[in-house]
């Protein structure tokens, strides 16, 4: 697979999914997407710098290592329920302010921010797989 | 009343918390005197509930409620009456002293502030459960009781004794928790109320149900577990671990009342029938004499305390399970002069560890100059406790004394347990005010010297309190035993109790025989102690030794049924798995007799009939396959066919998702197989692929007869057309798709988030472990042929 096309190609291509993978994050509430899908993507796109570049720069890219992304997923996805209970509502009931910027609708809800919760944590949970079994490929 | 003063009690309940968020700052900006600053927060609690006792004492139920969860009749409620307001009182009153000791005592303790953290908890879960109106939120506060006690029972957590000793009153106290909630949920499905002020308006109701023997065992086993009755006494001596202020107020004036508590409470639910009389009656009686029994054979002093405080438990309980009038306003009075006595007790013995370095009685003697205050409050402390008159211990024993001298035959026996229970404990009492105090002076490892002003406040307020209690016994009788009295009994008691001694009653013959028998077991302690020694020691076996054998029995059968189950093959348990599923999906089906009937050919398009060609090749490339990578990226093909498929009957989110999880199994398929160093081939014997083969086709099969199935039932479609009307207009998403995940179901997905990660972290434990065996390729064969 370490061909030179792949090689050249990958780091952009990855950067291309990634991109792409929030667009559909974000435009999920109201067309096909959503955080899981996004997530897949998302994470999709890790596992080929990773298996192109090696995982150390798979790694450093990241900053973060990805099963603390899969835990601040969880952590903002719950911690958006609770918004719900300074409006006297049950825990996740979605909260929406919607803004009108130049004409374009803008609307920012407490669903959107679970739904980055969705989305952090499939990234992280299955680059967290991905990366480790490619990690130990390398190590043998 | 106001609605300001029903907040309030939920305030009460609440405000220990938000103090103890603060008390590791406030311990680090005021130093020394953070025990002083914080004992406000008590303080102002008690204070605040010696408002109550007015319309208490009018026989008024204050009740405040927020909403929780109220689809299942779920409120965080509270409510205060007689009952609630002594124990909130003691909890409020000695802790305002505990916190001021544990100030002084933990002087220069690392974890100083954290310590207030959790005892300030521990204060907020116990008045809430006093407080407590619905039986859920009571459970809840229960368990937090258990929680913080682990946390202060371990809080030398680098001492293995400490560590054992939180766990064993975690699973003893957790596990009646367990019984409890059980037996709660049960009495609320028989009387149809979910808290104590209904449980008690429909008394009489739970007794008569069918029920009511399973659900008395129940609340009784979390009592028992609680107040450390016999047989679940064992934890309660080994809690002593705890540093000195915990003993105190966890462990004798507060926590393991709360299964008195309970019982009292539940008097009128599930009280008055022969089962309850004589569970709580022989247990009661048992744990009294054995408490006893074992406190004189103890040398240390909060040994000592601590058997006491079981024998005074079981004599809780056992006046409780009698039930007449006069044995309730027994057991009012000794719960009262017992917080007060015990708890200035134990603090007293803390001192004294606190001043000499030693609790061992045997190395103690002469501190009677060096620590005056101390003697002084261990000398008030031990009136009480021994019942001499004046003293709030006193009138109590007066009171029981009384009540089994009222005729019929099982009150002699129990008068008899009483005296001797009540003279073990009079005898260790005075061992621990006299012995360390009277006599020459012995060397010990400190200088000996007097504690500070926090140190000896609290024994000598709660101990002068314990005395001249007694003098005020028409302010009691009106403002304490009547409104606890009508709570315990549920209806209007009118207590007459008075200080005197009127020598021709048998109550009072029964006192004088405890002194004089209390008096020759102090004299002759060190021959009872040797005697108990011997006895103890012909047996060899305690409880302790039984929960260590129970707790490994326990150990040792998770581990076998790991190793049967987890047996480390991974082959038999995807056979295992498909066999079981095969069988779930046949066996409705067989049971019920309604396989779905056959659908008549369909008719399809050419692109649709390519779609399904390139499935069954995909399929059909994965068994001609000649390596697994081969075999990998065919079960793909098959995928992505069935992801067109979808496209074709417009599911875009399916489809999307389909794709994306078809290419990320492929991907991690290929780097588990190099990862486990598979061959490239796949050989199997004819039989096992004959085997694999019946079983996948099988599941496969029933799967489709259950799709089959769904098909041809009626769709109900409440919930679609609830979707759609309200997914765009009330969720503003016209995804439906994703609307259900984020808002309608959202709870769900947090789970699945939740598993997600686990799952994630799971993998990444099992991959680094592995890391180092998998460069030895022997090791798990080995293992395997083992």
């Amino acid at each position: 697979m370490n061909t030179v096309i792949f090689r050249t190609v990958a780091p952009g291509l990855a950067a291309l999914m990634i991109m792409f993978s929030i667009y559909v994050l974000l435009r999920g509430h109201n067309e096909p997407g959503g955080g899981f899908i996004g997530g897949l993507i998302g994470a999709s796109g890790l596992a080929i710098y990773g298996i192109a570049c090696g995982v150390q720069e798979a790694r450093k890219a990241l900053v973060i290592h990805p099963i603390v992304l899969a835990g601040f997923g969880v952590f903002i996805g719950a911690l958006s329920g609770f918004f719900a209970l300074f409006a006297q509502e049950p825990f996740l009931t979605g909260l929406w302010l919607i803004f009108h910027v130049e004409g374009t609708e803008v609307a920012l809800s407490t669903p959107l921010i679970f739904d980055i919760g969705v989305y952090a944590t499939v990234v992280g949970s299955v680059a967290t797989i991905a990366l480790s079994l490619e990690d130990s490929e390398e190590e043998d | 009343m106001g609605p300001s003063l029903d907040f309030s009690i939920a305030l009460i309940a609440i405000a220990p918390f938000v103090a103890a968020l603060f008390a590791p700052w406030i311990k680090h900006f005021t130093g020394q005197l953070a025990g002083w600053i914080l004992a406000i927060v008590p303080l102002s609690i008690f204070i605040m509930l010696l408002g109550f006792i007015e319309p208490v004492s009018g026989n008024n139920v204050v009740v405040a409620a927020l909403p929780w969860i109220p689809s299942y009749g779920i409120e965080f409620s509270f409510f205060v009456d007689g009952l609630s307001l002594v124990f909130g009182l003691l909890i409020s009153g000695i802790g305002t002293f505990i916190v001021i000791y544990s100030g002084g005592y933990l002087a220069g303790h690392p974890h100083h502030g954290r310590f207030f953290s959790y005892i300030l908890m521990f204060m907020g879960s116990m008045l809430g459960l006093v407080l407590a109106d619905n039986i859920f939120t009571l459970f809840v506060f229960w368990e937090l009781t258990s929680i913080t006690s682990f946390l202060l029972i371990g809080f030398d957590h680098s001492r293995q004794a400490a560590r054992r000793a939180a766990i064993q009153a975690l699973v003893v106290t957790g596990g009646g928790g367990l019984l409890l909630l059980a037996g709660l949920i049960l009495l609320s499905t028989m009387t149809g109320q979910n808290s104590l002020t209904g449980l008690l308006a429909t008394a009489g109701l739970a007794q008569s149900h069918g029920a009511y023997i399973i659900a008395l065992l129940l609340v009784i086993g979390g009592a028992f577990a609680k107040s450390a009755q016999f047989p679940l006494h064992f934890w309660l001596p080994n809690a002593m671990e705890a540093p000195t202020p915990v003993s105190a107020f966890l462990h004798s004036a507060t926590m393991v009342k709360a299964g008195v508590y309970l019982l009292a409470r539940m008097n009128p639910v599930l009280g008055g029938t022969e089962p309850w009389f004589w569970i709580l009656t022989l247990f009661g009686g048992v744990t009294l004499l054995l408490g006893g029994a074992l406190a004189i054979r103890q040398t240390d002093l909060k040994q000592m305390l601590a058997y006491t405080t079981l024998g005074s438990l079981g004599l809780l309980v056992l006046l409780i399970g009698v039930g007449t009038k006069e044995a309730i306003l027994g057991a009012i009075l000794y719960l009262c002069a017992h917080s007060l006595f015990k708890g200035a007790m134990f603090m007293i013995a803390g001192t004294i560890d606190h001043g000499t370095g030693t609790r061992d009685i045997t190395a103690l003697g002469g501190l009677r100059e060096k620590m005056p205050i101390t003697f002084i409050a261990a000398l008030l402390s031990v009136i009480s406790m021994a019942g001499f008159p004046i003293a709030l211990g006193f009138l109590a024993k007066e009171e029981m004394y009384l009540a089994m001298t009222m005729g019929l035959w099982p009150d002699l026996l129990f008068l008899a347990v009483l005296i001797v229970g009540n003279s073990l404990m009079m005898a260790v009492g005075l061992l621990i005010a006299l012995k360390p105090f009277l006599g020459a002076l012995k060397p010990t490892p400190y200088k000996p010297h007097e504690g500070s002003l926090s140190l000896y406040s609290g024994p000598v307020v709660l101990s002068v309190l314990g005395v001249i209690a007694g003098l005020f016994t028409g302010w009691i009788n009106a403002n304490v035993l009547n409104p606890t009295g009508a709570s315990i009994y549920n209806q209007a008691v009118d207590a007459s109790v008075y200080l005197g001694f009127p020598i021709t009653e048998p109550k009072v013959w029964a006192s004088i025989a405890t002194w004089i028998l209390g008096g020759v077991l102090f004299w002759k302690a060190e021959a009872v102690r040797g005697a108990l020694r011997r006895a103890g020691n012909a047996i060899g076996w305690t409880f302790d030794i039984g929960f260590d054998a129970t707790m490994f029995g326990l150990v040792r059968l998770a581990d076998g049924v790991t190793r049967f189950l987890h047996h480390g093959k991974l082959e038999w348990y995807t056979l295992v798995m498909f066999v079981v599923l095969a069988l779930t999906l046949y066996l409705p089906m067989l049971i019920t007799g309604t396989a779905p009937s056959i659908p008549d050919f369909p008719i399809l398009t050419f692109y649709e009939w390519g779609a399904l060609l390139f499935a069954v090749i995909g399929l059909a490339a994965v068994l001609v396959a000649k390596t697994r990578l081969v075999a990998i990226v065919a079960l793909g093909i098959q995928g992505f066919a069935v992801a067109v498929i979808f496209l074709l009957f417009g599911a875009p989110d399916l489809i999307w998702t389909q794709f994306m999880v078809e290419t990320l199994s492929v991907v991690i398929l290929a780097l588990v197989m190099t990862r486990l160093h598979l061959d490239q081939r796949d050989h199997r014997e004819p039989a096992l692929a004959l085997r694999d083969g019946v079983v996948s086709l099988a599941a496969a099969t029933g799967f489709a007869f259950v799709l089959l199935s769904v098909l041809q039932t009626d769709l109900d479609l409440t919930l679609t057309r609830l979707f759609e009307a309200t997914s765009a207009p009330v969720a503003h998403g016209r995804n439906i798709v994703n609307v259900i995940l984020v808002d309608y179901r959202a709870v769900d997905t947090l789970g699945e988030i939740s598993v997600v990660m686990a799952a994630g972290l799971a993998i990444l434990a099992l991959i680094r472990l592995r890391a180092k065996p998998a460069r030895k390729p022997s090791t798990p064969r080995a293992r395997r042929n083992a």
